[in-house]
């Protein structure tokens, strides 16, 4: 068991911030924390998921309909989990919307599928699914936290500033998300960039 | 819902709540192929086709599902509806024109994972739109996503002969681009249609 598979994801091959993969949901639901690490969550739970089975599946496919076969093995798990956040909170489901099903067409799942698991072992495949998710949920967070840190002056739902702070309604609007992404790539792009 | 008109439900799909812009779907494309002028306008022109025939199917897809009591199988059942489309859609323009075909490359099987497709499937079953409004609807998302595509395309020509600090040259400069452009956009929201 190598555990190197679950790292990567976390950091080197982090999804959003190295790879720039499934940014839609990303930016499309990060305007608070809690939605932020909701949609992670979620992510997280359907790569697992379709990892574990399409590395299960991975000798039976034929190699013509394989991407076919994946997208219906996701599409299963996304159905389930979309069903599961309804029942648990139907507030929570209102405010992720359709973003919820849309985790069909993240391209990070595919991507994992094609790249990682139709290609390994089952348990070197929900590693590297538990890790690519956690990544991303980590990722998400971090957009969904500044966004809210600064866009209502909370975090979480709890309050950090006194009733006179000014949030930046800018961050909660769509601009906002590009603005924080744009920023944390600058970032990270400055720390891994060679000592110029 | 009140009875909107084909017009601005166009509109709105188009610039007021552009699918780019301000509901960040199709980001993959909308980053990964506005490279270049020629090319944007191309992968503009196959979304927004496939865009229409989606719309079209998922409208009957809808009527049938209703009609047999199964709602939780309209997610699998759209995306293997619009697999299925975007494979034709392959087959037709190699057939028709292979120029075309090469120039859209690995783009045109991609265009299945596009979210913008799946998203406007599930928009216009979620607004309950009526046949016509839901074409309007597909044809505004089409029109909105090519805009931003080209827009995007020509802003980035020019970006590249700019002088550009290294950290910030790639995606997070498109990224920033991309912000500006949506701050833009907002600005149709004064249209009020």
């Amino acid at each position: 068991m190598n555990t190197e598979d679950f790292w990567k994801g976390l950091w080197r091959e982090n999804p959003i911030f190295v790879q720039v993969l499934g940014m839609c949901p990303a930016l499309a639901v990060s305007n608070t924390a809690r939605n932020a690490l909701a949609m992670g969550l979620a992510t997280l739970f359907v790569l697992v998921a379709s990892n574990a089975a399409v590395a299960l599946l991975r000798n039976f496919v034929p190699k013509q309909v394989r991407i076919a076969t994946y997208i219906l093995v996701i599409a299963t798990f996304v159905t389930i989990v979309d069903y599961t956040i309804q029942a648990i909170s139907l507030e929570l489901h209102r405010a992720l919307g359709a973003f919820i099903s849309l985790i069909v067409v993240n391209c990070l799942i595919l991507g994992r599928a094609e790249a990682f698991a139709s290609r390994n072992s089952i348990g070197r495949s929900v590693l590297d699914g538990a890790g690519m998710g956690l990544g991303f949920t980590l990722a998400l967070l971090s957009l969904g936290a500044v966004r809210e840190i600064l866009g209502s002056g909370s975090l979480f739902g709890v309050a950090l500033f006194h009733a006179d702070f000014q949030p930046w309604v800018i961050m909660l609007l769509p601009s906002g998300g590009f603005f924080t992404l744009a920023a944390w790539l600058m970032l990270f792009g400055r720390w891994r960039a060679p000592d110029a | 819902m009140p009875e909107q008109g084909l017009g601005s439900i166009f509109l709105n799909a188009c610039l007021i709540n552009n699918f780019v812009l301000a509901y960040f779907l199709g980001l993959c494309p909308f980053l990964g192929v506005s490279n270049r002028l020629e090319t944007a306008t191309r992968m503009g022109a196959a979304v927004s086709f496939v865009m229409l025939v989606a719309s079209v199917c998922a409208f009957g897809i809808e009527r049938v599902l209703v009609a047999i009591d199964a709602p939780y199988l309209r997610l699998i059942s759209f995306i293997v509806v619009i697999a299925s489309t975007v494979q034709l859609v392959e087959m037709f323009i190699r057939k028709t024109s292979p120029t075309l075909f090469r120039s859209l490359g690995i783009f045109l099987p991609l265009i299945t994972t596009n979210c913008a497709i799946l998203g406007l499937a599930l928009f216009q079953t979620n607004k309950g739109y009526s046949f016509s409004q839901s074409i309007a609807y597909a044809l505004g998302a089409g029109a909105g996503f090519t805009l931003a595509l080209v827009l995007m395309a020509g802003l980035r020509e020019k970006l590249d002969l700019a002088p550009v600090p290294d950290p910030v040259r790639g995606t997070a400069l498109a990224l920033v681009l991309a912000g500006i452009l949506s701050m833009a956009f907002m600005g149709f929201a004064g249209l009020g249609v």
